[in-house]
């Protein structure tokens, strides 16, 4: 009792009463070759009350079994999940405050759309009218107002994933869980639909973990972005931070477009760094504790690179350019050596031919180094 | 591709089937409905006039005379729908936990209970059901069991009652009620039930609203391969029901064989076929309410 009391105190001082709080999470399957896969191996995870956080990662990394032990479908062998700073371990699924949208949407096939919508508000017993009319505001949010006769099979993959998000919204969740959701989507479909989640996400004050391996998603929707990894949390911290600043290679390479460079500090100039690769390569970046003859990995994005006048930065020969309407994408095979470097620079006049010889010059603010040393 | 190609493909392709059914499907059919009007030859066979007596003596407008109205017959069709009904109702209930819990096996284990459940077609039905008789007789497995254990003090009376018809029935028909219910329930959406469950429904609410409503197609599928053979059903209640367990089949079967009054025979058939179409197309129409 009394420790319990002072559990309740310690969340309390905490303050910053995140609604979801995972420690520690562990959960491993046996596999039908006798052996143990880990799919969650010690993860942490904060969400505030209204956020939208994107757990993003390789296939495999443990995404969709972190759901599902939110959800309740999956018990940790380790860890805790509390919701409201109540431990949640005991719940069963239908006890838990928390909805999902699932990645096949898992409509129910023999029911209309208005009832598939409705199916949360008809296990808790709400009257018919009442529900009805919950129903249609819900079909009228999502776009889908007089389509509630229909059966699933009836709609597109757009609209289904429109019921299914419906469906799990009715209830009025305090967080709202979903797994990939846009991946049967088409691209301008899902562009669209990217927009629409996050505008309701926060018109409806709710917080949402979005599951994705397509790290253009989660850059354009979250406040917050989990990379994961082998089933831990690679890193956290909003799209900007995990764009410009991330912490390992593998962060580096699983978002956005990336040029990684092996260095060494050949010296420390004021603020700034000079670094060599073996090749002979040499860059500028923020020098932050760097000491001379330390080894760094340095990431510079292909838009960090510009075109310079000839004789300064790295010299080069582009060996592909892909125009991509307002951007040139170049692939510049440094005359020193070493391997090729993504630049991205602005299509004009004088955008360079495959084959041209161009020098390639960096800014230096925009210049990030790893944190492990590889 | 042409469409009228396509239908002249279809047509070669239906013709064998059709064919077959036509002939041995079709003209015995017509045959019993036929003869099952006709007067009963002094031996055996047909004479070919109009004889209505047939439906009289079952239904109640024989004249007294020529024939006698016996309310057995009716009886005993009742009790044959009876011991059908409660045939499905036991199989389907034996058999629908099993095969959830079969779909849910390893993939070896399911292959190999599978086989399990066909293993019965590999031997007799004959064979088999006089080894039920072994085992219900009081002298039997079961009746001396029960005893050693001091369970009961007097030998089991289980022999040529109805409850061995439907015992015996039942055995006979599980994996005509376990194959379609496994292939419903095998194929049914995880994902949905556990959605019903993300939604808060209950355990019973998601079974219930979503898991019946799905494997649905399976129940009915088994009920109907069950019901119609088990209404029909002689073997079972010759060799373990005694005259208390005694079905429709086993009057069709001795009017044919014993009585040599095949239009009787016949007309009894028209009936038991009647009856068995008249419950399914009321099931089926009901079944297809309830989708709708
Ligand atoms: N029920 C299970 N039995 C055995 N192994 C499982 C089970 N569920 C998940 N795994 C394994 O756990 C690991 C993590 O799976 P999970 O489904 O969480 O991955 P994910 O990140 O969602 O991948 P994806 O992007 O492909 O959906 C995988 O190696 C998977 O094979
Ligand atoms: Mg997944």
């Amino acid at each position: 009792m009394t420790a319990q009391v002072r559990g309740l105190r310690q969340d309390g001082a905490a303050g910053m009463a995140a609604l979801l709080e995972i420690r520690g999470a562990r959960r491993s399957f046996a596999t039908p070759e006798g052996g143990r896969v880990t799919a969650l191996d010690g993860v942490d995870l904060d969400v505030g009350a209204n956020e939208f956080v994107t757990l993003l990662g390789p296939s495999g990394c443990g995404k969709t079994t972190l759901l599902r032990a939110i959800s309740g479908f999956e018990a940790l062998d380790a860890g805790t999940i509390r919701l409201d700073g109540q431990d949640v371990a005991p719940l069963p699924p239908f006890r838990r405050p928390v909805n999902t949208v699932f990645q096949s949407y898992a409509l129910f096939g023999h029911m209309s759309v208005a009832r598939n919508v409705g199916f949360a508000l008809e296990v808790r017993g709400v009257p018919r009218a009442e529900r009805d009319r919950a129903v249609a505001e819900a079909l009228e949010k999502v776009g889908l107002a007089g389509f509630g006769a229909r059966r699933p099979a009836q709609l597109s993959g757009g609209q289904r994933q429109r019921v299914a998000l419906a469906r799990a919204l009715i209830a009025r969740p305090r967080l709202l869980l979903l797994d990939e959701p846009l991946s049967a989507l088409d691209r301008g479909l899902r562009q669209q639909m990217q927009i629409e989640l996050k505008t309701l996400q926060h018109g409806l004050g709710i917080a949402f973990v979005f599951v994705t391996h397509d790290q253009e998603e989660a850059l354009t929707m979250s406040d917050r972005i989990v990379v994961m990894r082998a089933g831990r949390v690679e890193q956290t911290g909003t799209p900007r931070e995990i764009y410009r600043r991330p912490r390992t290679r593998f962060v580096a390479e699983f978002v956005g477009e990336t040029n990684l460079f092996e260095t060494v500090v050949e010296r420390i100039e004021g603020s700034q760094a000079r670094l060599r690769t073996p090749e002979g390569l040499a860059f500028t970046a923020p020098a932050r504790g760097l000491a001379p003859g330390a080894r760094a990995t340095l990431v510079l994005r292909p838009a960090d690179f510009s075109l310079g006048a000839a004789g300064a930065g790295i010299a080069g020969r582009v060996e592909r350019a892909v125009y991509l309407g307002q951007d040139l994408h170049l692939l510049v095979r440094p005359e020193a050596g070493g391997p090729a470097i993504r630049v991205t620079v602005r299509d004009g006049a004088a955008a360079p031919e495959p084959g041209a010889k161009v020098s390639l010059v960096h800014d230096a603010d925009a210049a990030h180094l790893l944190e492990e040393a590889e | 591709m042409s469409r009228r190609r396509e239908r002249a493909v279809l047509a070669l392709l239906l013709a064998p089937v059709t064919l077959y059914l036509g002939v041995f499907f079709l003209v015995p059919l017509a045959t019993i409905v036929v003869f099952s009007f006709l007067t009963p030859g002094l031996y055996g066979g047909v004479e070919w006039s109009f004889y209505h007596w047939n439906y009289g003596r079952i239904f109640g407008w024989a004249d007294g005379i020529t024939e006698v109205f016996e309310p057995v017959y009716l009886r005993i069709l009742g009790r044959s729908l009876g011991f059908a009904a409660l045939t499905v109702a036991i199989c389907l209930v034996l058999c629908y936990p099993v095969a959830f819990w079969v779909s849910r096996l390893p993939e070896r284990w399911r292959a190999l209970f599978l086989f399990l459940v066909t293993l019965p077609f590999f031997s007799s039905l004959i064979v088999r059901l006089y080894a039920w008789l072994l085992i219900l007789r009081p002298s039997g497995l079961l009746g001396e069991g029960l005893m050693a254990l001091g369970l009961r003090s007097t030998p089991l009376e289980l022999l040529y009652t109805p409850v061995a018809v439907v015992l015996g029935m039942v055995y006979v028909m599980i994996p005509f009620m376990f194959l379609p219910l496994f292939a419903a329930i095998d194929t049914l959406d995880r994902a949905q039930v556990e959605a019903a469950l993300d939604l808060g429904a209950t355990r019973t609410q998601a079974f219930l609203k979503v898991v019946l409503p799905q494997t649905l197609p399976g129940i009915a599928g088994g009920a109907v391969i069950v019901f119609i053979p088990s209404v029909g059903n002689f073997i079972v209640p010759d060799i373990l029901g005694g005259a208390r367990g005694l079905m429709v089949g086993n009057l069709v079967e001795q009017q044919f064989l014993a009585a040599r009054n095949w239009p009787f025979g016949s007309a009894l058939s028209v009936i038991i076929m009647t009856v068995v179409l008249t419950v399914l197309l009321v099931f089926v129409a009901r079944l297809r309410a309830r989708g709708a």
